[in-house]
């Protein structure tokens, strides 16, 4: 971990009692979903972070408790230092507080979320679908989801693998 | 019929103003199919009279579900995917896409495999730059512009079928080093283009820079103030043209960026010809980068030897059980990466391109989540088109030059 992340890194596990997670030279800081909002405020006023870089989910299925990881990865312009803040939340019926309010760009991020793994953002003040159709089913990048694939259809079996497939209906 | 567009409006009321409820305003649909939108973007437009109230972007017409779609594949087998996200990038994705990899499992790369990754990925940065000028030379009515461009486009990607056999989609980077060495023709071919290209360069400038139509529909759009883009998360030249000094390439170099002279350039206006200066002079510098690599270009492997990752090379499968059995087990099972999250970024032409991979253990990620730019940079739209016409929308949109693949993944 770089020298001059370290006090930022201990501010925040005091004030949140976070637990800390290192990898090449990466901090990953966890805090509870209800003190995402005040955690990112903080930094991004006090200690500079005014981009975040990404926002997104991970999915630990079929751990249940927790289950998703959703991950904020925040970058300092002035202090060039980069800070991940996971919050864990649990299978069923997840939801986390908007960042909506802090960051602009968590907007189409969190819809991304709501989208791919049903994360729920309470407050969010546009909760749509982004990438899939409105009325889609499913969260495809839940890990019980699944890929999906289309059946190679030879001479032989042609008309008995024809029956089976799905095509668009009407 | 009546029906379906109540719906609709019901739908989006909250994004809308009052008098789109009414009537007052008109709701336009811009695309999905239009050819100012560069791809399959659909623009819901609220407009009162020419002028743009709101503007609200649908996208996902492109998803293909590839972050998806790479997990269900080994680490060396997912690279092929993430050609297909910013197809002007396609170099560039690999780069990050393998730096990422590396990163995971702590391998080093030849500085003879750096140097490449460093030409190859500054030519891809003036190819990109090169269709954006082009193409939005087309939008402004500058027709002569896509052409003088994509000659030169032509040239590089010509470069990319000497070394990877792929005009495009190139894969050629791979985790560990490159794909092969370079042909002795590649030298030559990269030293004609650095010999053109500047008075090419200028030839460009003196069709747009100064031509008083231009600067007419340029100057003053679709301003962006700095700490607005930092909190859309926009990154990359509309960043830079928006007075915040922050390249990746500077800020946390990487392939030896630092060994390179060159400048970033950051201008204050914001808006649209701002951002046209800031690529011009990026394709002027990422010329610089290319030249200094190509003379500092140490001889030596361009692959890793680590055997436990990157394949060894074909003729010494025929004569070591070693080298024959890391073969097999690499390209049958894959490589195993540490159960642990790691996030990568490199500055790709449009912005910030990050990669959050995390690993479990096996042979396969366990979650790739690609930070593309281009879907950031777009969510900023919507703020600074308000107010201007529907004609310079156009303009403002191909200023952010975004890629829809890039966005919908």
């Amino acid at each position: 971990m770089d020298k001059k992340l370290e006090p930022i890194v201990k501010t925040i596990q005091d004030k949140f009692g976070a637990a800390l997670e290192e990898f090449r030279n990466e901090a990953h800081l966890f805090v509870k979903p209800e003190q995402i909002v005040d955690a990112l405020t903080q930094l991004r006023d006090e200690f500079n972070f005014e981009l975040l870089s990404a926002l997104t989910a991970v999915d630990y299925f079929p751990q249940e408790a927790p289950r998703f990881h959703v991950v904020y990865q925040l970058t300092s312009l002035v202090k060039n230092l980069s800070v991940q803040i996971r919050v864990p939340v649990n299978g069923s019926s997840p939801k986390v507080p908007t960042a909506t309010r802090v960051y602009d760009v968590a907007n189409w991020r969190e819809r991304e979320i709501l989208d791919m793994f049903g994360i729920e953002f309470e407050g969010h003040p546009d909760p749509r679908r982004i990438l899939s159709p409105e009325d889609m089913e499913g969260h495809p990048l839940r890990k019980d989801f699944p890929l999906g694939y289309e059946e190679p259809q030879f001479t032989f079996n042609f008309d008995e693998i024809d029956l089976r497939k799905p095509y668009a209906k009407e | 019929m009546s029906q379906i567009e109540e719906v609709s409006l019901e739908k989006f009321k909250h994004l809308v103003s009052e008098r789109a409820l009414t009537g007052e305003t008109m709701l336009l649909n811009m695309g999905p199919q239009h050819p100012s939108t560069h791809g399959v973007l659909r623009l819901l437009l609220e407009l009162d009279g020419e002028i743009v109230v709101n503007c609200i972007p649908d996208v996902g017409y492109l998803h293909t579900g590839i972050e998806k779609n790479m997990e269900a594949k080994t680490y060396q087998k997912a690279e092929v995917m993430t050609d297909r996200l910013d197809y002007m990038n396609t170099v560039g994705n690999n780069l990050a896409y393998v730096m990422a990899v590396e990163k995971l499992i702590d391998l080093d790369v030849p500085a003879r495999a750096q140097g490449l990754r460093v030409i190859l990925t500054e030519l891809q940065r003036i190819a990109s730059h090169l269709v954006w000028l082009g193409t939005s030379g087309l939008d402004l009515a500058a027709m002569s512009m896509f052409l003088y461009c994509f000659r030169e486009r032509e040239q590089i990607l010509d470069i990319f079928e000497l070394v990877s056999g792929q005009r495009m989609m190139t894969t050629y980077f791979r985790p560990g080093g490159v794909w092969r060495d370079v042909p002795v023709e590649f030298e030559k071919a990269v030293r004609d283009f650095i010999k053109i290209f500047p008075k090419r360069v200028d030839e460009y400038e003196s069709l747009l820079t100064k031509n008083p139509l231009f600067i007419d529909r340029t100057v003053g759009l679709g301003k962006l103030d700095g700490a607005v883009a930092l909190s859309y998360g926009v990154t990359g030249p509309p960043l830079r043209a928006s007075g915040v000094n922050w390249d990746l390439r500077k800020a946390r170099p990487y392939c030896g960026y630092e060994q390179y002279d060159f400048n970033v350039p950051v201008l204050n206006d914001g808006d649209v010809y701002a951002r046209y200066l800031v690529r011009i002079q990026e394709l002027r510098e990422s010329l610089k980068i290319v030249e200094q690599a190509l003379n500092k270009l140490p001889l030596g492997p361009v692959r890793s030897d680590n055997r436990k990752f990157v394949p060894p090379p074909r003729s010494e499968i025929g004569v070591s059980m070693e080298s024959l059995i890391h073969h097999f087990k690499l390209w049958t099972e894959g490589f195993p990466a540490p159960k642990a999250s790691i996030y990568s970024a490199i500055e790709s032409p449009r912005g910030e391109m990050g990669l959050l991979l995390e690993g479990d253990g096996g042979p396969k990620p366990l979650r790739v989540h690609l930070r593309t730019p281009s879907f950031d940079n777009l969510a900023v739209l919507s703020q600074i088109v308000k107010g201007h016409l529907v004609a310079d929308l156009v303009a403002i949109l191909s200023s952010i030059d975004i890629v829809l693949g890039d966005i919908d993944r």
